[in-house]
Protein backbone atom coordinates (compact mmCIF):
# COMPACT_ATOMS: atom_id res chain seq x y z
CA UNK A 1 0.00 0.00 0.00
CA UNK A 2 1.12 3.59 -0.68
CA UNK A 3 0.09 4.79 2.54
CA UNK A 4 1.36 4.45 5.91
CA UNK A 5 -0.64 5.51 9.36
CA UNK A 6 2.58 6.29 10.88
CA UNK A 7 3.40 9.42 8.40
CA UNK A 8 -0.89 10.87 8.71
CA UNK A 9 -1.68 14.36 10.62
CA UNK A 10 -4.81 15.39 11.05
CA UNK A 11 -5.89 17.95 8.44
CA UNK A 12 -3.40 16.52 6.02
CA UNK A 13 -5.12 17.00 2.59
CA UNK A 14 -4.79 13.59 0.25
CA UNK A 15 -5.93 15.21 -2.88
CA UNK A 16 -9.01 16.60 -4.86
CA UNK A 17 -10.52 15.34 -8.33
CA UNK A 18 -13.85 16.06 -10.43
CA UNK A 19 -16.38 13.55 -11.41
CA UNK A 20 -17.79 14.24 -14.49
CA UNK A 21 -21.38 12.93 -15.09
CA UNK A 22 -23.69 13.04 -18.25
CA UNK A 23 -27.05 10.78 -18.89
CA UNK A 24 -25.49 8.04 -20.55
CA UNK A 25 -23.65 7.68 -16.67
CA UNK A 26 -26.65 7.66 -15.16
CA UNK A 27 -28.42 5.30 -17.63
CA UNK A 28 -25.12 2.79 -16.54
CA UNK A 29 -25.54 3.29 -12.95
CA UNK A 30 -28.96 2.65 -13.21
CA UNK A 31 -28.16 -0.58 -14.96
CA UNK A 32 -25.57 -1.66 -12.94
CA UNK A 33 -27.17 -1.35 -9.47
CA UNK A 34 -30.62 -2.03 -10.34
CA UNK A 35 -32.10 1.53 -9.14
CA UNK A 36 -34.24 2.20 -12.18
CA UNK A 37 -36.07 5.27 -10.35
CA UNK A 38 -36.98 7.19 -13.85
CA UNK A 39 -35.97 10.11 -12.05
CA UNK A 40 -32.50 9.15 -12.89
CA UNK A 41 -32.99 9.23 -17.11
CA UNK A 42 -36.28 10.78 -17.94
CA UNK A 43 -36.70 14.47 -17.83
CA UNK A 44 -40.09 14.48 -18.33
CA UNK A 45 -41.24 12.19 -14.94
CA UNK A 46 -38.59 14.29 -13.16
CA UNK A 47 -40.13 17.57 -13.70
CA UNK A 48 -43.21 16.17 -13.28
CA UNK A 49 -42.23 14.83 -9.21
CA UNK A 50 -41.22 18.76 -9.31
CA UNK A 51 -37.61 18.17 -9.87
CA UNK A 52 -36.27 20.79 -12.12
CA UNK A 53 -34.66 18.14 -14.58
CA UNK A 54 -32.96 14.99 -14.21
CA UNK A 55 -30.67 14.21 -10.98
CA UNK A 56 -28.32 11.69 -10.53
CA UNK A 57 -28.22 9.10 -8.08
CA UNK A 58 -27.06 9.88 -4.08
CA UNK A 59 -25.35 6.47 -4.19
CA UNK A 60 -23.76 7.50 -7.81
CA UNK A 61 -22.17 10.88 -6.63
CA UNK A 62 -21.28 8.49 -2.91
CA UNK A 63 -19.66 5.91 -4.93
CA UNK A 64 -17.89 7.86 -7.43
CA UNK A 65 -16.37 10.32 -5.16
CA UNK A 66 -14.55 7.62 -2.65
CA UNK A 67 -12.57 6.42 -5.30
CA UNK A 68 -10.36 9.42 -4.49
CA UNK A 69 -10.02 7.59 -1.09
CA UNK A 70 -9.19 4.11 -2.38
CA UNK A 71 -6.87 5.06 -4.69
CA UNK A 72 -5.06 7.23 -2.37
CA UNK A 73 -5.12 4.03 0.26
CA UNK A 74 -4.06 1.92 -2.91
CA UNK A 75 -6.70 -0.96 -1.55
CA UNK A 76 -10.40 -0.43 -2.05
CA UNK A 77 -10.51 -3.13 0.62
CA UNK A 78 -9.13 -0.41 3.10
CA UNK A 79 -12.26 1.60 2.68
CA UNK A 80 -14.12 -0.22 6.35
CA UNK A 81 -17.10 2.47 6.85
CA UNK A 82 -18.15 4.95 4.44
CA UNK A 83 -21.05 7.52 5.48
CA UNK A 84 -23.10 10.49 4.28
CA UNK A 85 -26.07 12.15 3.98
CA UNK A 86 -27.66 13.42 1.00
CA UNK A 87 -28.53 17.34 1.07
CA UNK A 88 -28.91 18.39 -2.43
CA UNK A 89 -29.05 16.93 -6.03
CA UNK A 90 -26.57 17.29 -8.35
CA UNK A 91 -29.22 18.34 -11.79
CA UNK A 92 -27.43 16.40 -14.50
CA UNK A 93 -27.91 18.51 -18.09
CA UNK A 94 -29.05 16.67 -20.93
CA UNK A 95 -25.38 17.08 -23.53
CA UNK A 96 -26.41 13.87 -25.50
CA UNK A 97 -25.64 15.89 -28.83
CA UNK A 98 -22.39 17.41 -27.78
CA UNK A 99 -20.18 13.91 -26.74
CA UNK A 100 -17.42 15.05 -24.47
CA UNK A 101 -19.30 17.78 -22.87
CA UNK A 102 -20.13 16.72 -18.91
CA UNK A 103 -23.61 17.35 -18.35
CA UNK A 104 -22.67 17.83 -14.42
CA UNK A 105 -19.07 18.12 -13.04
CA UNK A 106 -18.83 17.46 -9.04
CA UNK A 107 -15.46 18.27 -7.40
CA UNK A 108 -14.44 16.50 -4.25
CA UNK A 109 -11.69 17.16 -1.87
CA UNK A 110 -10.57 14.75 0.92
CA UNK A 111 -8.84 15.58 4.17
CA UNK A 112 -7.30 13.50 7.22
CA UNK A 113 -10.18 14.19 9.91
CA UNK A 114 -9.25 11.94 12.47
CA UNK A 115 -6.49 9.07 13.28
CA UNK A 116 -6.90 6.09 15.46
CA UNK A 117 -3.74 4.57 16.45
CA UNK A 118 -4.60 2.12 18.14
CA UNK A 119 -6.75 0.77 15.02
CA UNK A 120 -5.01 2.38 12.72
CA UNK A 121 -7.79 3.53 11.31
CA UNK A 122 -7.25 7.44 9.71
CA UNK A 123 -11.16 9.10 8.84
CA UNK A 124 -11.11 11.01 5.55
CA UNK A 125 -13.33 13.98 5.45
CA UNK A 126 -14.90 14.51 2.32
CA UNK A 127 -15.93 18.03 0.87
CA UNK A 128 -18.24 17.43 -2.02
CA UNK A 129 -19.57 20.42 -4.13
CA UNK A 130 -21.87 21.11 -7.54
CA UNK A 131 -21.55 24.21 -8.77
CA UNK A 132 -20.20 25.58 -5.46
CA UNK A 133 -22.93 24.01 -3.28
CA UNK A 134 -22.41 20.99 -0.73
CA UNK A 135 -24.17 18.05 -2.33
CA UNK A 136 -23.03 15.10 0.57
CA UNK A 137 -23.09 16.13 3.64
CA UNK A 138 -20.64 14.45 6.66
CA UNK A 139 -18.88 12.17 4.18
CA UNK A 140 -16.64 10.34 6.24
CA UNK A 141 -14.70 7.08 4.92
CA UNK A 142 -12.78 5.34 6.99
CA UNK A 143 -9.95 3.53 6.06
CA UNK A 144 -7.80 0.53 7.64
CA UNK A 145 -4.13 1.39 6.64
CA UNK A 146 -0.75 -0.39 7.53
CA UNK B 1 -51.24 5.69 2.35
CA UNK B 2 -49.94 6.53 5.66
CA UNK B 3 -46.59 5.28 7.73
CA UNK B 4 -47.53 2.27 9.95
CA UNK B 5 -46.35 3.64 12.91
CA UNK B 6 -45.71 -0.25 14.37
CA UNK B 7 -43.13 -0.64 11.27
CA UNK B 8 -40.43 0.46 13.88
CA UNK B 9 -38.80 -2.51 15.16
CA UNK B 10 -40.13 -4.99 12.60
CA UNK B 11 -37.60 -7.21 10.52
CA UNK B 12 -37.77 -9.10 7.09
CA UNK B 13 -35.87 -12.51 7.17
CA UNK B 14 -32.75 -12.96 4.39
CA UNK B 15 -34.56 -13.50 0.86
CA UNK B 16 -33.16 -14.90 -1.76
CA UNK B 17 -29.72 -14.85 -2.33
CA UNK B 18 -27.31 -12.82 -4.15
CA UNK B 19 -24.27 -14.82 -5.84
CA UNK B 20 -21.17 -12.08 -6.16
CA UNK B 21 -20.49 -11.99 -9.91
CA UNK B 22 -16.86 -11.05 -11.60
CA UNK B 23 -18.66 -9.27 -14.19
CA UNK B 24 -21.13 -7.57 -11.64
CA UNK B 25 -18.50 -6.19 -9.83
CA UNK B 26 -16.57 -4.75 -13.08
CA UNK B 27 -19.99 -3.69 -14.08
CA UNK B 28 -20.65 -1.74 -11.01
CA UNK B 29 -16.64 -0.58 -10.93
CA UNK B 30 -17.03 0.83 -13.82
CA UNK B 31 -20.27 2.93 -13.23
CA UNK B 32 -19.18 4.18 -10.44
CA UNK B 33 -16.08 5.19 -12.18
CA UNK B 34 -13.73 3.72 -10.26
CA UNK B 35 -10.34 2.34 -12.27
CA UNK B 36 -8.64 0.44 -9.40
CA UNK B 37 -7.34 -2.63 -10.98
CA UNK B 38 -8.44 -4.89 -8.04
CA UNK B 39 -11.67 -4.39 -9.15
CA UNK B 40 -10.71 -5.69 -12.63
CA UNK B 41 -8.15 -7.71 -12.14
CA UNK B 42 -7.94 -11.43 -10.17
CA UNK B 43 -3.83 -11.19 -10.09
CA UNK B 44 -4.22 -7.30 -9.26
CA UNK B 45 -6.41 -8.24 -6.55
CA UNK B 46 -4.53 -11.26 -5.38
CA UNK B 47 -0.95 -9.16 -5.18
CA UNK B 48 -2.96 -7.20 -2.63
CA UNK B 49 -4.33 -10.51 -0.68
CA UNK B 50 -7.86 -11.07 -1.52
CA UNK B 51 -8.90 -14.12 -3.00
CA UNK B 52 -10.64 -12.74 -5.72
CA UNK B 53 -12.00 -9.63 -6.90
CA UNK B 54 -12.54 -6.48 -4.79
CA UNK B 55 -16.47 -5.13 -4.75
CA UNK B 56 -16.04 -1.01 -4.66
CA UNK B 57 -17.34 0.47 -1.10
CA UNK B 58 -20.62 1.05 -1.87
CA UNK B 59 -21.48 -1.86 -4.26
CA UNK B 60 -23.26 -3.31 -1.11
CA UNK B 61 -26.50 -1.25 -1.82
CA UNK B 62 -27.14 -3.59 -4.63
CA UNK B 63 -28.05 -6.21 -1.39
CA UNK B 64 -29.32 -3.68 0.57
CA UNK B 65 -31.98 -1.89 -2.00
CA UNK B 66 -33.45 -5.26 -2.53
CA UNK B 67 -33.74 -6.50 0.68
CA UNK B 68 -35.30 -2.54 1.22
CA UNK B 69 -37.49 -3.27 -1.62
CA UNK B 70 -39.38 -6.05 0.50
CA UNK B 71 -40.27 -3.32 3.01
CA UNK B 72 -41.18 -1.15 0.41
CA UNK B 73 -43.21 -3.22 -1.40
CA UNK B 74 -45.38 -4.91 1.77
CA UNK B 75 -48.26 -3.38 1.64
CA UNK B 76 -49.08 -3.11 5.55
CA UNK B 77 -45.91 -1.20 5.68
CA UNK B 78 -48.08 1.85 3.56
CA UNK B 79 -45.07 3.27 1.72
CA UNK B 80 -45.71 4.91 -1.55
CA UNK B 81 -42.30 4.44 -3.48
CA UNK B 82 -42.84 7.40 -5.93
CA UNK B 83 -42.47 9.80 -2.48
CA UNK B 84 -38.98 8.12 -1.74
CA UNK B 85 -36.25 10.20 -1.23
CA UNK B 86 -32.80 8.77 0.03
CA UNK B 87 -31.88 10.95 3.07
CA UNK B 88 -28.90 9.22 4.26
CA UNK B 89 -26.34 6.01 3.73
CA UNK B 90 -23.74 4.10 5.69
CA UNK B 91 -21.62 1.43 4.74
CA UNK B 92 -19.92 -0.54 7.76
CA UNK B 93 -17.77 -3.49 5.90
CA UNK B 94 -16.82 -6.38 8.82
CA UNK B 95 -14.96 -7.69 5.79
CA UNK B 96 -14.41 -6.63 1.85
CA UNK B 97 -17.12 -8.36 -0.68
CA UNK B 98 -15.18 -10.85 -3.05
CA UNK B 99 -16.60 -12.38 -6.36
CA UNK B 100 -17.84 -15.56 -5.74
CA UNK B 101 -19.14 -14.77 -2.23
CA UNK B 102 -23.35 -15.88 -1.51
CA UNK B 103 -24.64 -13.12 0.54
CA UNK B 104 -27.98 -12.87 2.45
CA UNK B 105 -29.71 -10.08 3.78
CA UNK B 106 -31.69 -9.63 6.92
CA UNK B 107 -33.48 -6.37 6.95
CA UNK B 108 -34.52 -4.20 9.86
CA UNK B 109 -36.58 -1.17 10.32
CA UNK B 110 -34.63 0.41 13.02
CA UNK B 111 -36.55 3.63 13.64
CA UNK B 112 -39.60 5.72 12.21
CA UNK B 113 -39.97 9.50 12.61
CA UNK B 114 -43.08 11.32 11.86
CA UNK B 115 -41.65 14.32 9.67
CA UNK B 116 -43.98 16.98 8.68
CA UNK B 117 -47.06 15.12 6.81
CA UNK B 118 -44.11 12.16 6.02
CA UNK B 119 -41.87 10.05 7.85
CA UNK B 120 -38.30 9.40 8.34
CA UNK B 121 -37.37 5.46 7.81
CA UNK B 122 -33.99 3.90 9.04
CA UNK B 123 -33.69 0.48 7.67
CA UNK B 124 -30.22 -1.23 8.26
CA UNK B 125 -29.45 -4.84 6.14
CA UNK B 126 -27.05 -7.27 8.18
CA UNK B 127 -25.22 -8.72 4.93
CA UNK B 128 -23.49 -11.60 5.49
CA UNK B 129 -22.43 -15.16 3.50
CA UNK B 130 -24.88 -17.92 3.55
CA UNK B 131 -22.52 -19.92 5.50
CA UNK B 132 -23.41 -16.75 8.23
CA UNK B 133 -20.07 -14.70 8.05
CA UNK B 134 -21.01 -11.02 8.73
CA UNK B 135 -19.97 -9.39 5.38
CA UNK B 136 -21.42 -5.68 5.94
CA UNK B 137 -23.72 -3.70 8.00
CA UNK B 138 -25.46 -0.83 5.23
CA UNK B 139 -27.57 1.51 7.03
CA UNK B 140 -30.25 3.89 5.01
CA UNK B 141 -33.07 6.55 5.80
CA UNK B 142 -35.40 7.20 3.49
CA UNK B 143 -37.53 10.42 3.45
CA UNK B 144 -41.25 9.29 2.53
CA UNK B 145 -42.22 12.92 1.63
CA UNK B 146 -46.14 13.34 3.16
CA UNK B 147 -48.89 14.11 0.55
CA UNK B 148 -48.61 18.10 0.29
CA UNK B 149 -44.74 18.08 0.70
Amino acid sequence: MAVSISTLEVGQEIGSTTVDITRQDLVRYAGASGDLNPIHWNQAFAEGVGLPGVIAHGMFTMGSVVQLVTDWAGDPAAVVDYQTRFTKPVLVEDTTAEPGRPGAVVEVTGVVGAIDAERSTARIDLTVTFNGQKVLVKAQAVVKLP
Amino acid sequence: MTIDPDLQGRSYPAGETYSVGREAIRDFARAVKATHPAHYDVEAAAALGHRDLVAPPTFAIIVAQRADAQLIADPSAGIDFTRVVHADQRFVHHRPILAGDQLVAELHVDQVRAMGGGAMITTRAEISTVDGEPTATTTSSLLVRGEDQ
